[in-house]
């Protein structure tokens, strides 16, 4: 199983990612474990400059917006 | 053309008599708003196009592993005018620019200028006052993050970081960074541009319509002339008080542009009202809470004084010149 992480500090863009996931998760029926990610010094690990991002199995996807379903569904 | 569609729609459509404030604002609002939007999709797109091909990641990259003689303030600033900023992001870039080795007073000058000039404002002072206010007022966003950064760089206040950033940058190394994307095609990679302007397009909508009709009520509701009684360029404290006011409050610029607008229209010196407007979405609130992760106190309150008194001494320039 996948381990999705989305790192962002609480805006309204990182709460978006998260529903754009889950909503990835339902329609392609595959399980993932989904984790949000808010404190910084664990969101700087990632070396990354803009939130939010998405990290697929520790490696970094899409950074910097949200990102939409298929986009998700494609990394799944 | 665009306003008789609007004149057609209020006074045709919707029959509300002509000259009465009623027909005003509703004619205000139908016109502005289809006005701005049409620009506001036009100049994110374009700016889309800019950014999928100059991400930060490319300007730290820049920034870090060239020599520009004090050029480096420049180049911050002009990248932050262009790149989208989430004020959320504010505490990762900057600690990431820490990481890369780049001085303060640099980052300093991007995080400025980057709330302040940004694609939506370009299309609202554009489409609500034209090129020559667009130009300066970009300019001058630009010109703000270089000598307020510069400023601060000037200041050494290294010491005022919190300590694990400046364990971080005494680490800084510089990174090859490779980019991942440069070698996808314009046309591959244009269907995302064109969603993410989509994206920005949706979600400030909302706050230009909230403008646009608080600005159209303002328009037909308010009588000329209204500000000017207490606010106009010969009082002198009107531009510090109006810069001082706007600092805690924070809007993004789609919401507080068209009021601008109106705000002049009805007599305030329009130098005062930019000030305003670079108050109001160049400082905010919620961004100091943000940056108290990485700076003490004292830093913030430091950074938002320069930019304060930068904006300030702005707002007599642009009185004078505008």
């Amino acid at each position: 199983m996948k381990t999705i992480k989305i790192l962002g500090m609480g805006c309204p863009s990182c709460k978006q990612t998260e529903q754009v996931v889950k909503q990835a998760l339902d329609q392609s029926g595959k399980q993932a474990e989904v984790l949000k990610v808010e404190d910084l010094q664990e969101i700087m690990k990632y070396n990354v400059l803009t939130t939010p991002v998405l990290v697929v199995d520790e490696e970094i996807k899409i950074k910097g917006r949200v990102p939409n379903v298929s986009e998700v569904i494609a990394l799944l | 053309m665009l306003t008789e569609f609007a004149s057609w729609i209020t006074y045709s459509m919707f029959s509300i008599a002509q000259h009465t404030a009623l027909g005003n604002a509703v004619h205000f609002f139908i016109y502005d708003t289809i006005k701005i939007l049409l620009l506001l999709g036009i100049v994110v797109f374009f700016m889309g196009i800019i950014n999928a091909y100059f991400p930060v990641d490319r300007l730290r990259a820049f920034l870090t592993n060239n020599k520009l003689y004090g050029l480096e303030y420049l180049m911050a600033s002009s990248f932050g005018a262009v790149t989208p900023f989430c004020s959320c992001s504010s505490v990762p870039l900057f600690i990431g620019f820490v990481k890369g080795g780049i001085p303060l007073g640099v980052t300093f000058a991007y995080l400025i200028t980057s709330p302040l000039v940004n694609e939506v404002a370009i299309a609202l002072f554009f489409s609500l006052f034209g090129v020559k206010v667009t130009v300066i007022y970009v300019a001058s966003g630009i010109f703000l993050g270089m000598i307020a950064g510069y400023i601060l760089g000037k200041l050494n206040l290294e010491r005022y970081l919190s300590d694990w950033v400046r364990n971080i940058q005494e680490q800084a190394v510089r990174e090859e960074e490779a980019f991942e994307a440069a070698h996808i095609s314009f046309w591959q990679r244009l269907p995302i541009i064109i969603k993410d302007a989509w994206q920005i397009i949706k979600s400030v909508t909302p706050y230009v319509l909230v403008g646009i009709a608080i600005g159209a009520v303002m328009h037909g509701y308010v009588p000329e002339s209204f500000f000017s009684r207490y606010l106009n360029a010969d009082n002198f404290w009107a531009v510090p008080v109006s810069v001082i006011l706007a600092v805690p409050f924070y809007s993004n610029a789609s919401g507080i542009i068209p009021i601008l607008q109106v705000l002049v229209a009805k007599g305030i010196p329009l130098g005062t009202a930019i000030a305003f407007m670079m108050g109001v979405v160049g400082l905010s609130f919620p961004e100091a809470m943000l940056l108290k992760k990485v700076m003490n106190l004292r830093l913030i309150g430091t950074f938002f004084g320069v930019v304060t008194l930068c904006i300030i001494i702005s707002g007599y320039m642009f009185n004078v010149i505008l």
